[in-house]
């Protein structure tokens, strides 16, 4: 029975921390001169100044446990008494740097000079801080929400039915539940359920349009994933073979992943990972499939969009996700001159919610600090409509504007296309 | 008498260290393998490794200006300690006798004199850095530390020892060599070799995420 570990076992994070140290981790420790270029890369180190933030002294617990119990120099030291080791409280101290500071954006691991990839060993790190207990309390009833209910917001199935109702009577059309040999799987995260769903109507008059074959299925509709944010393998894994199941039991060819970042890495890339196959089934983001709908043919839009907006990348789905084109391709059918922030695609800055932040209430007023690396991006390019690709992003980045009395709006870009939507059919599918 | 031990059991001495630390070092991170990637890849993992092994040799686009100090003092450094370690006529020398049984032509003493300066001036600047910025400060430990002053006294002592061509200098650099290759396999001096396979794995993975890293 997977459970989220809520009381404190600072033997067993000492033991899985131990195991996270695979080859990856022991070469990246190994090759660190500790020249802090990484401190350059990280907003929370930007917007506050706290050397502390400094992305590879965040995983400082897992290098010494690296040092002491991985490398000779290490063993040899511990055998005559030198060094200490790590305690409770070292555990204790860093919790806020594992989380708190870090949204696993990544960032810092595209200018580490001798190529670590830090969020990757911050990932490694969660998974011993989640293991001992030493993790914030939202994302610990996130996790439970999501394991006991199947949704980190608590959402239900009776729930999204309704939901269900609404998209229905606004759009006059079908939303295809368990449809069994559809070719696509859509899944969908609470909060668009929630918070937006225009998404979902908009996937259904798109798809309407597009002639997509596609259902959502009433055992697996939810694609975040908490286990990947809190750092728990055997959580990721239960939600994401939920997934799996319902996926290769309706026989469907694809499984869409929504506008959310997490998710994207959690169903794309963690996935096939944590069940220990390959998937009987492809996985696209959303943005992918309307690119390749609108190559095809099969998604056309009219008009222009006459705001001035850009576009926010989320880093989940471009950095570390590797969909970087597409949402530009998409974005320039309606917006043909938009601009780009400076720093942009895979150098982009995180809107600083990402990798669980966003659910962790101690964390809000460091998240509302960093926010402001996004708030000075916005304000240099004077725009007034912010596009973003993630429901996470969307509402961080609203929270942020909000907070500082910022005049921007923020859209869904599967939500823009939609207000542009030919209707009509177009050419006929390959 | 200090010379000949110097230059003869203590020089093998460390060579055999050296070499045996850096097999260890390296089998130490090879031996805990990775895990396999079950994911369906965008693309092949060997030449975004490759890629990646060369282009983090400059900075990201968009992020020079938090690396330039960084990256001129790197250089500076780099560049002076391998024209000295491979082009002073004393060492180069050293390798065809002692080494390879081949050696090639020497800096010219202009040459010599300009990349100790160079070497000098990057690891300097690099030192202060570590000694003076938050966040260095922060994140540097007694190894970051002692690899420095070894090599600066290995590097100054060099050249004492070429420039004023006394038999007791050159013993005292053979000495601070021979500890430097000791300390070596040991230290932070082990990302000479380990940076190729940071680069690489991390390359690797992004390419086949279908990121240019």
């Amino acid at each position: 029975m997977v459970a989220v570990q809520t009381e404190h076992d600072f033997e067993r994070g000492i033991a899985v921390l131990s195991q996270q140290i695979d080859a990856k981790v022991a070469a990246y420790f190994s090759s660190c001169v500790h020249c802090g270029l990484c401190a350059e890369a990280c907003l929370f180190y930007t917007e506050t100044g706290d050397a502390r933030y400094t992305p590879i002294y965040k995983v400082e617990p897992m290098r010494r446990l690296w040092q002491r119990e991985h490398t000779f120099w290490g063993r040899l030291g511990k055998a005559l008494g030198f060094g200490r080791d790590l305690t409770e409280e070292d555990f204790a101290n860093w919790q806020e740097m594992t989380y708190d500071s870090c949204t696993l954006c990544g960032r810092c691991s595209m200018v580490c000079p001798v190529g670590n990839d830090i969020a990757y060993m911050i990932r490694r790190q969660r998974e011993a801080f989640a293991a001992s207990g030493y993790s914030p309390e939202g994302l610990q009833a996130a996790s439970t929400r999501a394991l006991e209910i199947g949704s980190p917001m608590g959402l239900t199935l009776k729930a999204l039915e309704a939901q269900i109702v609404h998209v229905e009577r606004a759009t006059g059309l079908t939303v295809p539940l368990d449809v069994q040999g559809a070719d696509y799987m859509a899944l969908l995260s609470s909060m668009e359920v929630i918070n937006f769903p225009e998404y979902i109507e908009s996937l259904v008059r798109i798809f309407d349009a597009a002639g997509v074959s596609w259902t959502l299925s009433r055992k697996a509709f939810e694609a975040t994933n908490s286990g990947i944010q809190i750092g728990d393998s055997n959580i990721a894994r239960e939600l994401v073979g939920r997934v799996v199941d319902a996926a290769e039991g309706l026989g469907v060819k694809y499984v869409i992943s929504p506008e959310c970042g997490h998710a994207f890495t959690a169903i794309r890339w963690d996935g096939p990972n944590l069940i220990g196959r390959p998937y009987r089934f492809g996985v696209v983001h959303i943005l992918e499939l309307l690119d390749q709908l609108r190559v095809g043919g099969r998604l056309q839009t009219e008009g222009l969009d006459d705001r001035r907006l850009t576009y926010h990348d989320p880093c989940q789905i471009a950095r570390r996700g590797g969909v970087l084109n597409q949402p530009r391709n998409l974005l320039r059918m309606v917006a043909p001159d938009y601009p780009d922030m400076a720093d942009t695609g895979r150098m982009n800055w995180c809107c600083g919610g990402g990798g669980g932040v966003s659910a962790n209430e101690g964390a809000e007023a460091l998240r509302l600090q960093a926010f402001k690396r996004k708030k000075r991006q916005l304000e240099a390019l004077g725009v007034d409509t912010l596009v973003t690709a993630c429901a996470n992003c969307r509402i961080v980045i609203e929270e942020g504007l909000e907070h500082y009395e910022m005049d921007i709006q923020v859209a869904g870009l599967t939500e823009l296309l939609a207000e542009h939507l030919v209707t009509k059919p177009g050419p006929s599918p390959e | 008498m200090f010379l000949e031990f110097v230059e003869g059991p203590l020089w093998y001495g460390s060579v055999v260290i050296f070499l045996i630390g850096v097999a260890i070092r390296l089998i130490e991170v090879f031996a805990k393998g990775t895990r396999p990637d079950f994911a369906a890849a965008r693309g092949l993992g060997w030449p975004g490794a490759m890629r990646t092994l060369v282009s983090r040799s400059w900075t990201a686009k968009g992020f020079t200006k938090g690396a330039t100090f960084h990256l001129v003092a790197g250089y500076l450094f780099h560049i002076g300690l391998f024209v000295l370690l491979l082009f002073a006529a004393p060492h180069v020398v050293f390798i065809e006798e002692r080494i390879l049984g081949f050696g090639w032509t020497p800096a010219p003493h202009w040459l010599f004199i300009l990349a100790a300066e160079l070497a000098f001036a990057g690891l300097m600047l690099l030192w202060l850095r570590r000694a003076m910025h938050p966040v260095l400060r922060r994140i540097s430990t007694f190894d970051d530390h002692a690899g420095a002053i070894l090599t600066f006294v290995v590097m100054l002592t060099g050249c004492m020892a070429l420039l004023m061509s006394h038999d007791s200098l050159r013993a005292i650099h053979m000495l601070t060599v021979c500890l430097l290759l000791i300390y070596f396999p040991f230290s932070r001096l082990m990302h000479a070799f380990t940076f190729v396979i940071s680069r690489s794995y991390t390359g690797a993975a992004m390419a086949r995420k279908g990121v240019r890293a």
